[in-house]
């Protein structure tokens, strides 16, 4: 089984108040996905993948998706 | 009236793991010492684990005896860390007043703030839920008007559950407890009460002060008062910095030491102890400090940085007395004296070895402290002690492991 918890590359934009807004993942294959809205932003622990951080509520190409802000970088659960 | 709550994060370490390793979360899991070197305690272990009998403290084969399917982690201090500073970060949330009480306890003093959250019980679900949620362990909270009944209260329930002790319940719900549970009560003064037929709590309670004075001294009033719930310490205003971040015992001495040899004495019972603590918390010190006050009060300090990390009783009185010998000119017969762990690493650190020292005795040292331990946990602390020790009986009264079990707002700085 693979690990449920995968570490993405995140292209993200920081506000001058220092906010921090994911925009684009790019997925373990090289393949993007740009993030058309942000429905929620708070701290949550992820039981599925294992870990807690700074979770973000993201629509995806229509799909309601995770993405943890974990210290320093981000994972998602793996489907 | 003051609203306490004291948060207990249920089997802090091992909860950590299995939120980080998925694939555990139905097994008995425990995080022990340094396995590797087939040495080492159980730090924590889950509810699984807890099912099968496995203790906290008791060395990693008694574990696999009892539980042959036990899975022992190495402790993963950095990330223990980062849940002890995000678990405060909430608390602080709700209160400036929290007094962390090792990685895993706080008290959390929200008599300011029930107008703005609810009252005390609010307040402890609202943390409970925002824990499990948030940050995927769990917290058992009690909910008290003082620091005593507040820790009481959250053993009572867990994991993940609230305990309120009132006025008009604790009768019911501290007094039956037995009286080991009360904070200060170690297993020589319970064996103590036990003899005059006091075993409970409540049997502390309503007992004549003046007979527990008797008993035990002013020890006796302070039992006295906490089994009525009349404690009235201050929940300390503790930063980050409060976080173990150096271990130490001092004590000021029945008599005033007056030679090396009165040093050692007082020296090796407050060594033993700093070690017994740091293989606890699972730390070893890079340096030691010593404190020395003497009949005049002048009083100093003075620190050196160890050869290598180390848990070792020896080390650390082997450090303290060569920083003593070295410092002191005996102006002045000795008040009080205390030796410190400074400069803490994890015990999962790894360690250059040195080729000028003797690698097999040190190994050794450490087997006699654990065994020391192990005899002093089922038998009592003086049931097994240093030959010095019993060169004067005034001044070895001292049971360092009863110093250690105060929260630090009740008597000053032992740690």
């Amino acid at each position: 089984m693979k690990d449920p918890k995968v570490y993405v590359e995140v292209i993200a934009r920081i506000d001058p108040e220092g906010g921090l807004y994911p925009l684009e993942i790019i997925w373990e294959d090289g393949r993007s996905f740009h993030i058309s809205r942000i429905t929620d932003i708070r701290r949550a622990s992820s039981m599925k993948a294992g870990g807690t951080g700074i979770r973000y509520s993201c629509v995806i190409n229509n799909q309601s998706t995770h993405l943890f802000f974990e210290e320093d970088r981000f994972f998602v659960e793996r489907k | 009236m003051r609203t306490i709550l004291h948060a207990d994060a249920n089997s802090f370490y091992a909860s950590v793991e299995c939120l980080h390793h998925p694939e555990i979360r139905d097994r008995a899991v425990a995080v022990g010492g340094d396995a590797s070197l087939r040495h080492g305690i159980i730090l924590a272990k889950n509810e699984r684990a807890k099912a099968m009998g496995v203790k906290t403290g008791e060395a990693l084969w008694q574990a696999r005896q009892k539980c042959p399917n036990l899975l022992i982690l190495k402790p993963n201090f950095s990330l223990y860390l980062r849940f002890s500073r995000l678990l405060r970060e909430m608390f602080y949330e709700y209160s400036d007043l929290v007094e962390p009480f090792g990685l895993d306890e706080a008290w959390i003093d929200v008599t300011g703030s029930t107008g703005l959250f609810g009252g005390g019980y609010k307040i402890a679900e609202q943390i409970r839920r925002r824990v499990k949620d948030e940050l995927g362990i769990t917290v058992s909270v009690g909910v008290a008007n003082n620091k005593i009944f507040a820790k009481l209260a959250s053993d009572m329930k867990k994991p993940d559950a609230v305990t309120n002790i009132t006025e008009s319940n604790y009768k019911e719900l501290v007094w039956p407890l037995p009286a080991s549970d009360l904070l200060y009560v170690g297993p020589s003064t319970t064996r103590k009460l036990r003899r005059y037929g006091v075993n409970t709590i409540g049997d502390i309670a309503t007992a004549d002060s003046g007979f527990l004075h008797r008993l035990l001294g002013k020890t006796g009033y302070i039992l006295h008062g906490f089994a009525n719930g009349l404690d009235s310490s201050p929940v300390e205003q503790l930063g980050e910095e409060a976080v173990i971040k150096s271990i130490g015992n001092s004590t000021t001495t029945p008599r005033d030491l007056v030679c090396e040899e009165d040093v050692r004495i007082i020296c090796w019972p407050l060594s033993e102890s700093v070690a017994s603590r740091l293989r606890k918390h699972g730390f070893v010190c890079r340096g030691i400090q010593i404190s020395v006050r003497d009949n005049s009060l002048f009083s100093f300090e003075r620190q050196c940085q160890l050869e290598r990390p180390s848990a070792l009783s020896y080390d650390i009185f082997d450090s303290a007395m060569t920083l003593f010998k070295n410092n002191y000119d005996w102006a002045n017969p000795i008040r009080s004296f205390g030796v410190r762990a400074i400069n803490l690493v994890g015990s999962d650190t790894a360690v250059q070895t040195s080729l000028f020292e003797d690698e097999e005795r040190r190994q050794k040292r450490e087997r006699l402290d654990l065994a020391v331990e192990d005899i002093r946990m089922r038998f009592g602390h003086s049931s097994i002690r240093r030959a010095i020790i019993l060169q004067d009986h005034t001044l070895s009264g001292l049971n360092p492991s009863e110093h250690t079990i105060h929260p630090v707002g009740y008597f000053k700085p032992t740690n």
